[in-house]
């Protein structure tokens, strides 16, 4: 029962990847633009370079990229590239690989924008779980709920530019941008550099969870109130059992799973959803570079971020199967039962 | 067992401030309860009978105010810390909940459910001895030993309402007060779970409350009778007396209204609504609905809730002078 669960779940894992690559070949197929020959018109045309041998270079180009094959070989090698992560060369920095460029820019955001994730989730969930709790002091909720409000409505980029302008700019307390001083060497196994990374992350941490924060706290109160009006919370009070014990497994507990989900997806976008952080933070990240190679018609780069993006949700969202049952029992069965 | 009563409820009201106004859900009552009694208590819906049950387990909230007096073996709970209630739940006054689909928590195991209730009252055991316990109290309500390790939606309604009845002898308590317990099942598990209940209330001697709408389920369950009309309470008396020979107006209404067997013809249904219980007048409330309405006393006047004979109180003006 179990194992026909994970296989059914994997199976469907695979199919998803491969629907996405899939698209992700055909779409810019049927587009009708050849972002060979765009590259190389626009190089010739800002270099001065004379247009006769642009024919030749052209064909050279798609020799090697593989692009003057039937189109049914393309696919093939396309997805077994696809398989080993094996996305080709970025078209704008030729030499590099793209996985290498997604390696090196993934390498600076993916932590500070977990970190970031996990706070917002874990604070916003505990807070909204004592927003809605009905034994919580009336004064909780007349305090925070209406900043609450305002944050979940402000969009982020306002709570970037104002943290950059007072706590940055005016205040001096943290660095106006960047991931690490410009003197610095990315260097992950020096603990100064890390430690410079982490005084850097800051205010990018604190944009991103100020304003997802009250996102996941305003959800989860409404859920708690929904969890509160349940029959088995009645009970729970009937058993004459303690407030902790009410409050954490009968409500918090039940209340939580809807935002599990949540978290899967938000987990999902953890490579690609800080662009606007990043661009603001001037940090050379994911969520930057995907910015740039849409800008630079660098398919490669951009068919490598879409596929990895689509790559991370399925996984975010294959890990949450996995462990949802666990948190659920009703889950598992329902596929059993139709 | 002592001659004092195990509940002495003394002029209780529950009250909800609201926009609209006052809603009187329970105006007045006053009850007493011997020790092993069954006790109904019977209404229509919003008559104020499911309130009273959670007024009785002081889980009315705001806006909801609970004044008057609630003796549980003499002590006022109405004066008791909201710790002390919270021991005296479970332990000595037990419910068994209304909606027995969604009465368990759906995300935890049978065990710790009925586990937890017990950790929480102070019982400390070894996990052998708790899966003991666990199992001889889903043996007393007819459970196989298996459900421990079950969740809520492996079991039928019937199954999960056989645990919450497990749960709330799993202290002994004194008193049981059962909210609708058979509402959400079928009939012929109502009969079975409802045999369950009365078996388990006789053996361990508990007193309890039944709370319901089905006057025929009462008459087989229960010792005595408390009618209710929106907030107050019309009539109570010994089971056999109130159904030979019914004293309040609205009572031989509800008795009549029952199907009789081998009898044909139309239903004699209560005709007219009960009243609102936001800002009632100072009336009787079922004035507008009596077939023997004493014109210009019932509207101004409640009748007082009096004992006419022994062991039988009646609140009608019919009855005024009797005595």
């Amino acid at each position: 029962m179990r194992a026909n669960y994970v296989i059914r779940r994997v199976f469907f894992l695979i199919m998803v990847i491969w629907t996405a690559a899939t698209i992700n070949f055909i779409l810019p197929r049927l587009t009708g633009r050849d972002p060979i020959k765009e590259q190389l018109t626009q190089q010739i045309a800002s270099a001065g370079r004379k247009a006769e041998d642009a024919e030749q270079m052209w064909r050279k180009y798609n020799e090697l990229f593989g692009l003057d094959k039937p189109l049914w070989q393309q696919y093939v090698t396309y997805i077994s590239h696809v398989a080993r992560l094996d996305f080709g060369y970025s078209i704008n920095s030729y030499p590099r690989t793209v996985m290498d460029i997604i390696i090196s820019r993934g390498r600076l955001t993916l932590p500070f924008v977990s970190v970031a994730i996990i706070i917002a989730f874990v604070g916003g969930i505990l807070l909204g779980a004592l927003l809605g709790w009905n034994k919580s002091p009336k004064w909780l909720s007349t305090i925070v709920v209406p900043p609450l409000m305002v944050l979940s409505s402000v969009p982020q980029f306002l709570v970037a530019l104002v943290l950059i302008y007072f706590v940055a700019f005016r205040w001096k307390l943290f660095p106006l941008g960047d991931p690490y001083p410009k003197t610095m060497v990315e260097d992950w196994s020096s603990l100064k550099f890390i430690g410079q990374y982490a005084y850097h992350a800051v205010l990018p941490i604190l944009s991103i969870v100020l304003v997802e924060l009250s996102g996941w706290a305003l959800g989860m109160r409404a859920m708690m109130v929904t969890v509160e009006g349940e029959d088995y919370a009645v009970f729970a009070e009937a058993k004459g059992l303690k407030n902790g014990r009410i409050f954490y497994r009968y409500l918090m507990r039940n209340a939580l799973l809807p935002s599990l989900t949540g978290l899967a997806l938000r987990l999902g976008f953890i490579i690609t959803g800080a662009s606007v952080t990043e661009t603001f933070f001037n940090y050379a990240g994911i969520g930057s570079t995907l910015g740039a190679a849409i800008s630079n018609f660098d398919y490669f780069l951009l068919y490598g971020i879409v596929i990895i993006m689509v790559m991370s949700i399925a996984f975010a969202t294959f890990i949450m199967d996995m462990i949802y049952p666990l948190l659920d029992p009703r889950i598992a069965y329902r596929g059993q039962r139709g | 067992m002592s001659d004092r009563p195990v509940i002495e409820i003394k002029d209780l009201k529950v009250y909800f401030y609201v926009k609209a106004g006052t809603v009187k859900a329970v105006d007045g009552v006053n009850l007493t309860l011997d020790p092993g009694v069954k006790m109904g208590l019977v209404g229509e819906s919003g008559s104020g009978k499911s309130t009273m049950a959670l007024a009785l387990m002081r889980m009315v909230r705001p806006p909801a105010t609970i004044e008057g007096q609630m003796f549980l073996d003499g002590v006022d709970l109405l004066t008791l810390k909201e710790e002390e209630m919270r021991r005296v739940r479970l332990s000595e006054i037990a419910m068994i909940p209304q909606g027995a689909m969604n009465s368990l928590n759906p995300v935890m195991r049978i065990r710790d459910q009925i586990l937890d209730g017990l950790q929480d009252h102070g019982v400390r055991m070894s996990r052998a001895d708790a899966d003991k316990r666990i199992t001889e109290l889903l043996e007393i309500v007819e459970l196989p030993k298996k459900v421990l390790r079950m969740y809520p939606h492996e079991l039928s309604g019937g199954m999960k309402q056989r645990v919450c009845v497990a749960i709330a002898i799993s202290m002994r308590p004194k008193v049981l007060i059962a909210d609708e317990p058979t509402s959400a099942l079928d009939v012929v598990i109502q009969r079975q779970v409802m045999e369950t209940i009365t078996r388990l209330v006789n053996t361990l001697k508990l007193s309890m409350i039944l709370i319901g709408h089905d006057m025929g389920l009462m008459a087989q369950s229960v010792d005595r009778i408390a009618v209710m009309y929106p907030g107050k309470l019309m009539e109570l008396g010994d089971t056999r007396d109130m159904f030979a020979e019914p004293l309040h107006p609205y009572t031989q209404a509800l008795i009549n209204s029952l199907p009789v067997l081998g009898k044909r013809g139309v239903f004699n249904g209560i005709p007219g609504i009960p009243p609102s219980v936001i800002n009632p007048g100072p009336g009787c409330p079922f004035y507008d609905r009596c077939p023997k309405v004493i014109e210009g006393l019932c509207v101004k006047k409640m009748p007082p809730f009096r004992e006419i004979k022994p062991r039988r109180f009646v609140a009608c003006h019919l009855y005024e002078g009797v005595n």
